[in-house]
């Protein structure tokens, strides 16, 4: 017998090692099966609503008929306007706590809170905007209480992507500044924040375009049913896509059937677009640093 | 008994706590000015943390306390009203990892100067000082076509002489550095060694070194430390032919490790 023959032991491996790869490779399909059965029906029973009118135009007829142009540009505003209200809260959050703060043990719980906000309930949310932002700051429905409200509730996942941002800056870049004599926020600004500002800003707008499907903290602060007109302001209610989606499969009689799916379709395409937009940017952006 | 401000850097019984870890006990050294001054000891003995003490870059941990005082040119850097920023403009540090900043290599050099200056000098002025440092370390030849190009691509030799031409600018006191070649080749250490040697009689300098051919060659006087203490402290020639204490000639030998 060769000495580079399998033994018994070595055969009994293999055929595990087989097992294994095809228990984790099938569960991997059986996770992948629905992902592709929603986007398919998805697909299939919307895309033929979709068409410029479809874009275009404002739900008409008791929302039976017509576009989603109304709830399409609210999305729009809402997600803009939240954007613009959590990366500065954010950043500054993220940038105290991972720069400033000392590492003792209110940090840590202040961290440990943060972690935990991200799993407060979306309706729980909803309730503190319409509480905080509708009712107390006097902004009633409008645009600014809605994107405020989902500010907040992404500000912890928000903090979280920024932080990891900004400790992916080698620790002896803001060594070499302080022991140059740099403040905190010179060294901040000079290296931290242009290494990882882009980082940052698409981290952020990754985790907020997720919200775009988000229901229920806008329906109470500032989504409306119907409303066939555009927003002027932030202090303008709007449709939103979401709760227009809600509204016409639940809640109006005689929708014909491709025109919640068209909504669905086109919720889902402008998630797509925002997170691999900047997926691609990241990508782009980390191919480029040396160091 | 020389004058006080013979001295670049004199410490009085400075003792450092890591917590509830002692790093150094008593520690009274006075070392002079201009000259190139080597420390020596084995690993965890407390080099380091003497060096960053006297650039108080140790205070950033929240659990280290000290005791006793450091004087630079006979001023206490570890009273109450002592700017810290001021104390590391007169005190450069130069680290184990050469560690330029992730910028130009002209960014690199005028950044502890625009941080000292509140005004922007001209243009011309700026390459002057860029110029003049690079030259200070040997390193204008070399750059001179390309001192837009990013400092952290640069071999670990340019990077770490990079490192020392950035603290010139601003005319420090004192340079410490932090075994300064581990992480170069001997030709490279070679050539950085030969640099400080240049540097030397304009700054004082402390360096810490594991090797002892370095300390050797390259100081006038050396320092030995063992376990948070200072053992020996006399010209560099003196203490490597004949040194006071067994321990150093244990080390010195290689018998520590
Ligand atoms: N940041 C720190 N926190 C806690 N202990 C430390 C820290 N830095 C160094 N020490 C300890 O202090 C002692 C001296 O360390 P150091 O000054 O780095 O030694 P050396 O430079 O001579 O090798 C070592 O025992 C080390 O473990
Ligand atoms: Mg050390």
């Amino acid at each position: 017998m060769s000495m580079f023959q399998a033994t018994e032991l070595n055969e009994r491996n293999k055929r595990k090692e087989k097992l294994f790869r095809l228990l984790f490779g099938g569960m991997t399909i059986l996770l992948i099966v629905p992902v592709v059965v929603i986007v398919a029906t998805l697909i299939a029973r919307g895309g033929p609503a979709l068409s410029w009118d479809f874009f275009f135009t404002a739900p008409s007829n008791g929302m039976t008929e017509g576009g989603v142009f109304p709830a399409l540009v609210g999305t729009l505003w809402i997600v803009a306007v939240a954007l613009i209200a959590s990366v500065p809260l954010g950043v500054a959050a993220a940038l105290y706590l991972s720069e400033y703060a000392p590492d003792n043990w209110l940090t840590r719980l202040i961290n440990l809170a943060i972690i935990n906000l991200a799993g407060v309930p979306s309706i729980v949310h909803a309730l503190f905007g319409v509480g905080a932002f509708v009712l107390f700051f006097r902004f009633g429905t409008s645009i600014l209480a809605a994107s405020l409200t989902l500010a907040i509730m992404t500000l912890p996942v928000v903090i979280v992507s920024t932080r990891e941002s900004l400790q992916a800056v080698p620790r002896a870049f803001r060594e070499a500044c302080w022991s140059m004599g740099a403040t905190r926020w010179q060294a901040i600004w000079n290296v931290v924040l242009p290494n990882s500002i882009s980082g940052i800003l698409t981290g952020v707008i990754l985790e907020v375009s997720r919200t775009v499907g988000e229901t229920a903290p806008i329906m109470f602060t500032g989504a409306a049913f119907f409303l066939p007109f555009l927003p002027e302001s932030v202090f303008d209610q709007t449709m939103a896509l979401s709760l227009h989606l809600f509204v016409i499969s639940t809640q109006v009689p005689g929708v014909p059937e491709h025109l919640p799916y068209g909504v669905a379709l086109t919720l889902m395409g402008i998630v797509v677009v925002l997170n691999s937009a900047s997926i691609a940017f990241r990508a782009y952006l980390r191919g480029k640093k040396k160091w | 008994m020389a004058e006080l401000a013979d001295y670049a850097i004199q410490s009085r019984d400075l003792n450092l706590w890591y917590g509830d870890f002692q790093a150094l006990f008593d520690v009274n050294l006075a070392i002079r000015r201009g000259i190139i001054t080597a420390m020596i000891g084995p690993s965890g003995c407390g080099k380091s943390t003497f060096l960053r003490s006297v650039n108080r870059i140790t205070e950033r941990l929240g659990y280290v306390r000290t005791t006793g005082s450091i004087d630079v040119l006979g001023q206490d850097i570890t009273a109450e009203v002592v700017e810290l920023t001021q104390v590391r403009k007169h005190v450069g540090m130069v680290f184990q990892r050469p560690n330029p900043l992730p910028l130009s290599i002209r960014k690199n050099i005028l950044f502890a100067y625009d941080l000292h200056h509140a005004e922007r000098p001209s243009a011309a002025q700026r390459d002057e000082i860029v110029e003049k440092a690079l030259r200070q370390v040997l390193l204008w030849d070399q750059v001179k076509d390309d001192l837009d190009g990013k400092a952290t691509t640069l071999s670990l030799e340019a990077q770490q002489k990079l490192c020392i031409a950035r603290l010139l600018p601003v005319k420090p006191t004192v340079l410490l550095m932090d075994e300064p070649c581990s992480a170069l080749d001997p030709e490279a250490t070679a050539a950085v060694e030969e640099l400080i040697w240049d540097l030397r009689g304009e700054y004082t300098i402390l360096i810490v070194t594991h090797n002892m051919a370095q300390a050797r060659r390259a100081s006038d006087e050396c320092i030995f430390m063992l376990m948070g203490k200072v053992l020996e402290h006399s010209e560099t020639a003196e203490m490597f032919v004949n040194p006071a204490k067994k321990e150093t000639a244990d080390y010195i030998e290689g018998r520590y490790g």
